[in-house]
């Protein structure tokens, strides 16, 4: 039996808003995600789309309208399970009057981790480059440091599971990089991470699998290898001085050309005959500089899922509309 | 034990706040121009700074409850720092107590600080202390009680309510909660069963500092009944152990979006 590190069932939040609390929005709609021990799971979603959401309603920051949800197979409403997994919220916030290892230690308190067990704080400090300035007030960090030390309090007790909400969020470079490094470290000792962002490249970089949410809905979830492989549709031939002849006759097989100075591109359709194209260059003797395959990109993939996702909400206004 | 670590935490948060000086300054420096003003009273020299010294320890602290009360969950939520402790293991009712009894421990040690002041401006006028001075002491626990209820009320405001209007109605309920056997004696004077019974609800419903307030007693040198440190004692613990539980019970509902 596979282990579930999360299980959402019909997870649905509903806000009321207005003075007299009569408008309801719906932030979540029947989510149902099954996260696996061990996989690095990425939650996409343009801003708005019930990311965070999602994340508040694991930690019982806000309460489901309904449906539940369980991690590592415990309801949420067990205080217990929170000793075996970590949540850093979106643009984290931390007293501003400690310094970074007076944090840590109280959130140590907090775990009721033992001296031998806080030694490991050093290390985490100096893991996300914070060591240097360990006892410098929090007020003094910039946002990028503030990140960094939130990843840092997330895994002060050695947790399973871990929830980070846009964990990339306000770093440089160099930091997201770090970051990067922390979660693959993880992914290493099979710990689960499930993180929230609108950063395709990370996602891409990190993700066993992902789940596209937009307007509180789960439009599509899947494994990265399979989203990915699945859109290799056009093969792409970099020609330089192709004659015009040789243009025409490959015009047949492309579903496109694109002329940049000498060179010529041609997207040749999978399903459209390759190795003719290639025997015509050949032939002709031109100098073929590249053949790529095309594969589909995850951002392809999100804005076709986003897309199709607007599509619908204005079929559905227009009905509602008329 | 996390309900220590949050109380512990939560003290040295106060204690830090420059406020709180600036608070306890004051009072020690009103204590000390109550040497003054006894001096300039033929007399009663006495009287006047036991009274005024007690009355200072009394109204600073009550500011310093309402205050750093106030900010004591809104401040949390605010700042967002309450994400990273309610998602660790920590319940809310934890965060509560722990909230609660780190202010009460920065109470007691404001307290102690003022009336240390106050035991100095005595002895400075006396060259001397007593036994009997000890009785001041009563007078400085009942006020510490007062304001461990007060803080309890700022609490309960605070996890409803914006910390401006937290103070506003806290401030008001410690003004009603002086004047409430008044209110109760008003409504039986009445001679009109509803007001009687408003009144009479009211009057157990709301705090009752009446009794808390010796500060005249000792100042004409009249023993504390020992009933009233019972009473007080068990009045305060009761009443706190509600408004905590009124806290905790809107706290439970409360969601941080």
């Amino acid at each position: 039996m596979i282990m579930l590190a999360l299980e959402t069932i019909d997870l649905t939040k509903e806000y009321r808003l207005g003075f007299w609390r009569n408008r309801v929005k719906r932030a979540l709609d029947r989510l149902n995600l099954r996260v696996e021990a061990g996989e690095v799971f990425g939650l996409l979603g343009p801003n708005g789309a019930g990311k965070t959401s999602t994340l508040k309603l694991l930690f019982r920051l806000i309460f489901p309208t309904s449906g539940s949800a369980r991690i590592l197979g415990k309801q949420l409403d067990d205080i217990s399970v929170r000793c075996r997994v970590a949540y850093l919220p979106e643009n984290p916030s931390f007293y501003e009057h400690l310094s970074a290892q007076e944090f840590l230690n109280y959130v140590a308190s907090l775990f009721g981790l033992s001296v031998a067990e806080r030694r490991r704080l050093g290390e985490l400090l100096d893991q996300l480059g914070l060591f240097a300035s360990r006892n410098v007030p929090l007020r003094r960090f910039s946002k990028g440091m503030i990140q960094r030390l939130g990843i840092a309090q997330a895994l002060i007790n050695d947790p399973d599971v871990l929830f980070l909400d846009e964990p990339m969020s306000g770093l440089d470079p160099l930091g997201r990089r770090e970051v990067r490094e922390v979660i693959l470290r993880l992914k290493e000792r099979q710990k689960t991470v499930f993180f929230s962002t609108h950063i395709l490249a990370d996602a891409e970089t990190l993700c066993d699998r992902v789940a596209v949410l937009h307007h509180g809905r789960l439009q599509g979830c899947g494994e990265l290898n399979t989203i990915l492989c699945l859109g290799v549709s056009t093969t792409e031939f970099l020609l330089e001085r192709p004659s015009a002849e040789v243009i025409t006759e490959l015009a047949t097989y492309a579903s496109s050309v694109i002329r940049t100075g000498e060179r010529v591109r041609l997207e040749i359709p999978e399903e459209s005959n390759i190795q003719g194209a290639l025997e015509i260059i050949l032939r002709r003797r031109t100098k073929l500089i590249s053949v790529n395959p095309v594969k589909r990109s995850l951002e392809d993939y999100f804005l076709q899922k986003v897309g199709a996702s607007d599509a619908s909400q204005e079929t559905a206004s227009a009905y509602d509309w008329s | 034990m996390r309900v220590a670590t949050i109380a512990v935490h939560t003290f040295k948060e106060s204690v830090r706040q420059k406020v709180l000086y600036n608070l306890v300054a004051f009072a020690l420096l009103l204590i000390g121009a109550a040497i003054l003003f006894g001096s300039i009273s033929v007399g009663v020299e006495r009287i006047i700074l036991i009274t005024l010294g007690l009355t200072s320890i009394s109204v600073f602290g009550l500011l310093i409850a309402i205050f750093i009360g106030i900010d004591l969950v809104s401040k949390e939520i605010e700042r967002r720092t309450i994400y990273n402790i309610l998602s660790k293991p920590v319940s809310r009712p934890e965060f509560i107590l722990g909230k609660y009894l780190g202010l009460l421990l920065t109470l007691l040690v404001n307290t102690a600080v003022m009336t240390a002041g106050f035991y100095g401006a005595l002895f400075y006028q006396k060259h001397a202390l007593g036994l009997g001075d000890l009785v001041f002491l009563g007078a400085a626990y009942f006020i510490l009680l007062q304001l461990a209820i007060v803080v309890g009320i700022a609490l309960v405001f605070s996890c409803i309510s914006t910390p401006v209007l937290s103070a506003v109605y806290t401030f008001c309920l410690y003004v009603i909660g002086n004047f409430t056997p008044d209110l109760r004696a008003f409504g039986q004077e009445a001679h009109n069963a509803l007001l009687g019974t408003v009144s009479d609800i009211l009057y157990y419903l709301l705090p009752n500092f009446g009794n808390f307030n010796v500060i005249n007693q000792v100042a004409h040198a009249q023993k504390i009944p020992g009933y009233l440190w019972l009473g007080n004692s068990l009045y305060a613990l009761l009443y706190i152990a509600i408004l905590l539980g009124i806290a905790v019970l809107v706290f439970e509902e409360r969601e941080f979006r």
